[in-house]
């Protein structure tokens, strides 16, 4: 069997095994995929942006471009100033570009490679850009390196003219191209001018044509990010991720943020949908509150299958603060909430989650953990459904726990990028895939007399 | 618009069929989307499938998340290689040196689990910052009853090709002490790692023939099998790419003697099985070789025949890892009644590319280390209706509106052997023949 974890649990301190997390640079090059027409730039060496690539490609199934210095033993030792001006000039000839954004790497933090003055040397092209940000992977993990390139491209771009330009600027933790697009369509529903930064929708998750383009339709522009100093507010969606970029607009052009829970759950979606009437004084259309209706509909029908039930959720801060909200919400237990992204914010956010439900006694909260630790704590105290990525299949397999895959990566499956998790229509879908996981475990392990049609 | 342009560095990376070569074996150029991945990489994925070894990734957390559980190797027994083990170096590590935290990892294993093989993989950085992973290991195997074997692997020091170089190192390095009675019948079987289990096609195959395969390297191996392979009689090289460099050494140092050979495709898997037959110099095992392969073709060409009809004139490119593997890839298609259009490999060695620029037309393009412009570019330009690659051109083939075929770690079914031949086939029709075709490019 599929199995190799013991049941006692022992001290670790220097052995990660079966990480919860990976390195910064995936998160920036990501985010950078989020600015239209952007090459995506890794300075170090070939085999990390190979990685992240694949990374990329094997959740999305769709190409990912990005670019690395290809450092090699000479600049290991010399540093990569000749590599990133010779990558950056390569860039632009070819792929044309209208900005690169360049991320460290561990190599090349270690080494000291001084991004600032190199790019200032740069013969950048005429209305073309080079923006970069700080990624090490010592620290942190690939939700701080998807923030740090938020806060390069405002660094570099962002400016205030003086005059609002009426917009509301939307900061997202890291999201699913689905539901940014979710995102967009509550603001247009609700006739709220915006900018949407980063925006990786219509680029991951791009449609089929008969052509390949090295840069599809979506993604923030430049002009955009440019305009965020002048926008009215910045909303920043996501408590653990986006204070970092919000602070860098803040500090650049003044501009003031209002942070918020990532909106999964039915609190979370309400929260946000009330700051925007508030802030822009536009109501809620009565559509999104139908959905709402429909939500709380789907709780209350299958609340018997669900209710009590314990559950361990695992993945990027943010992104499991709003599904514990939301398994919380549809009266279940999150027993074990466990992110591999060190900071200790998250746990107390957890617990302040768990309290306000009245369980903190039996539930906990683990920051800068990994999978392993998870796999121990299940073997030693059961749970009825497993939420998290792909690798908590392998749990899932050797316990025999109903499994729904759900946050960053998803490697082996198809087309989850397509549906929302966040608003109504995300806490729907949840809903549906933890119930039908739950019920379609009692069909596969029941009695022949316990069997039935209609549940 | 795409843009196409070949940067100029790259035009001597390009070439065509009809004898000339191309350049390769060079570090891919800053700032191209190079599909090539690093000399960590290419360590990893001959390594890994090593069943009960631990493998430790010393250095930042990404380059051990990235590679956690995605070879695809099939193991008969242990699991253990499936996880992911770390030193997740921190800031503080990076200052003050990791060495002391990869003791410490090391400690933890021993602690809890038995191991009896240890690979510990130095990153990147780790070179940066001084830390002495041999020293570490050595005092691992003083202080410990098991084998900690360093695996010199920083990304920069070269491509996948130089990786594999020291992975076959880091094997040596194990075998070396082996105990060696006298050559018994029986064969390695180098440079396969039992994606979807096709080991277990070819030891199934040289069974039938009378020869047992002794040792595997490196799918579904373990610390015992590979302690016994300095006994074999002859090894088998089948992903030369990769085990070229073992092969010699373990000729070298143990006086095997080689031979490379290919289980894809059915003219390649018949001359091989022959080949070895006759390497071992047995008239009764060559005797048998003959009489399997001939039974097993003649089963096999029925088959062929009854798909050809929707196969026949397809172009295809091929672009994959090794040269080796490229080549039998030619074979089959042409065997298939197909044209190769396009050849290109991330690790082909000169020699490769002189054999593939025999096997094709003159029109033939062969690129080494290609990225997505230029392949896009001459996928359109030759009018290839499929494409045979990687995790990174499948989407690319789609996007393209091309079939496409898993020959690397996803494939989905064993390629190897005659049954590799009835697999490959039915995935490239399916492929190929998919109704979504009819629906690409039109509108509502
Ligand atoms: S070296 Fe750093 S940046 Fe590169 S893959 Fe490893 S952890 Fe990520
Ligand atoms: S840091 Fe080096 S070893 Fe790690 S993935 Fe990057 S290139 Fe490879």
């Amino acid at each position: 069997m599929l199995d190799a974890t013991p049941k006692t649990q022992f001290k670790r301190e220097a052995l990660r095994i079966n990480s919860c997390k990976t390195c910064q640079p995936v998160g920036a090059l990501y985010a950078a995929l989020g600015v239209h027409r952007c090459m995506p730039y890794s300075h170090g060496s070939q085999g990390c942006v190979a990685y992240h690539r694949t990374v990329l490609t094997r959740h999305y199934k769709d190409p990912m471009m990005a670019v690395s210095s290809s450092f090699t033993e000479g600049a290991s030792v010399f540093g990569g100033k000749s590599n990133l001006t010779t990558g950056v000039k390569n860039v632009f000839d070819i792929y044309q570009p209208d900005i690169i954004a360049v991320h460290t790497t561990c190599l090349s933090e270690v080494i000291g490679d001084d991004l600032k003055a190199f790019i200032q040397d740069l013969d950048i092209p005429e209305g073309k850009y080079v923006v970069h940000s700080n990624t090490p992977s010592f620290k942190g993990s690939h939700i701080n390196g998807y923030a740090a390139m938020m806060g390069g491209f405002i660094n570099y771009l962002s400016q205030t003219t003086g005059q609002t330009n009426g917009k509301l600027a939307v900061f997202p933790a890291w999201s699913e191209p689905s539901d940014l697009r979710l995102l967009k369509s509550y603001l247009e529903q609700m006739g709220i001018a915006y900018t949407l930064f980063p925006d990786q929708s219509g680029v991951v998750d791009a449609p089929m044509t008969d052509h390949f383009e090295y840069f599809p339709k979506g993604g923030t522009t430049i002009e955009e990010i440019q305009g965020l100093g002048d926008c009215t507010h910045v909303l920043g969606l996501g408590e653990w991720t986006v204070p970092e970029p919000c602070a860098v607009l803040e500090k650049k052009c003044g501009t003031k943020s209002i942070l918020l829970p990532y909106p999964i759950g039915i609190q979370n979606t309400d929260r946000l949908l009330m700051t925007l009437t508030d802030l822009t004084g536009k109501p809620v259309p009565y559509a999104i509150e139908e959905e709402r209706g429909q939500l709380i509909d789907l709780i209350l029908d299958q609340h018997i299958w669900t209710s009590q039930k314990s559950c361990a959720i695992f993945g990027d801060p943010d992104f499991i603060l709003g599904v514990t909200s939301l398994v919380l919400e549809m009266g279940m237990l999150p027993k074990y909430v466990l992110t591999g992204t060190p900071g200790h914010a998250f746990p107390k956010m957890c617990q302040a989650l768990f309290e306000a439900y009245g369980v903190e006694d039996q539930c906990q909260a683990f920051e800068f953990d990994d999978l392993f630790d998870l796999h121990q704590f299940i073997k030693n105290d059961p749970v009825d459904v497993l939420i998290g990525t792909n690798y908590g299949k392998q749990i899932a397999r050797a316990e025999s726990i109903p499994f729904v895959r759900a946050g960053w990566p998803v490697l082996d499956r198809y087309g989850h990028y397509l549906w929302p998790n966040i608003g109504y229509r995300g806490a729907m879908r949840f809903v549906e895939r933890i119930s039908g996981a739950i019920m379609d475990h009692v069909d596969a392990v029941c009695p022949d007399e316990d069997f039935d049609v209609v549940m | 618009m795409p843009h196409t342009d070949i940067l100029t560095e790259r035009k001597n990376f390009i070439g065509q069929g009809g004898g000339k070569t191309v350049c390769c074996d060079r570090d891919s150029v800053s700032g191209a989307v190079s599909q090539r991945a690093c000399v960590y990489c290419g360590a990893r994925v001959v390594l890994n499938p090593i069943t009960d070894a631990y493998h430790i990734i010393h250095g930042p957390i990404g380059c051990s998340s990235y590679t956690w559980d995605i070879r695809g190797s099939l193991s008969s027994d242990d699991e253990l290689y499936r996880n992911s083990f770390s030193t997740d170096l921190s800031e503080q590590d990076i200052v003050f040196g990791g060495a002391e935290k990869l003791t410490r990892a090391i400690d933890e294993v021993v602690a809890k689990h038995h191991p009896r093989l240890i690979f510990v993989y130095a990153t990147c950085i780790v070179g940066v910052i001084g830390d002495d992973v041999e020293a570490v290991c050595r005092q691992a195997e003083q202080k410990y009853p098991l084998r900690c074997i360093p695996v010199k692997s920083p990304g920069f020091s070269g491509n996948k090709s130089y990786g594999y170089r020291m992975a076959c190192e880091a094997l040596m390095a194990l075998i070396r002490p082996a105990p060696r009675p006298a050559g018994r019948l029986g064969v390695n079987l180098l440079g396969d790692f039992n994606l979807a289990g096709e080991i277990w096609i070819i030891r199934h195959y040289l069974e039938i023939i009378g020869i047992p395969i002794i040792s595997t390297f490196t799918g579904d191996a373990n610390y015992d099998t590979l302690m016994q392979s300095p006994q074999a009689r002859l090894n088998l090289v089948q992903c030369a790419g990769s085990m070229t460099y073992l092969a010699g050494q373990m000729e070298e140092e143990f006086g095997i003697p080689f031979i490379k050979i290919s289980f894809f495709g059915r003219e390649d898997t018949s001359a091989s099985l022959i080949r070895i037959a006759q390497a071992l110099g047995d008239s009764g095992l060559i005797a048998r070789a003959r009489a399997f392969t001939q039974e097993q073709e003649a089963r096999l060409l029925p088959f062929e025949q009854a798909w050809r009809e929707g196969l026949a004139h397809k172009k295809a490119a091929i672009y994959v890892g090794g040269g080796f593997k490229a080549i039998s890839l030619i074979r089959q298609f042409n065997a298939m009644g197909m044209e190769t259009v396009i050849v290109g490999t991330q690790t082909g060695k000169a020699e490769d590319y002189e054999l593939i620029s025999q096997l094709v037309g003159p029109d033939t393009v062969i690129l080494d280390d290609a990225n997505p412009a230029e392949l896009e570019r001459f996928l359109k330009e030759k009018g290839a209706d499929l494409l045979v690659g990687g995790v990174k051109e499948r989407p690319l083939a789609y996007k393209l509106g091309l079939a496409f075929c898993d020959h690397n770690h996803e494939r989905r079914h064993a390629l190897a052997g005659y049954e590799g031949v009835r697999n490959f086939t039915r995935e490239i029709n399916l492929s190929l023949n998919s109704p979504v075709w009819s629906y690409m490019g039109g509108s509502i």
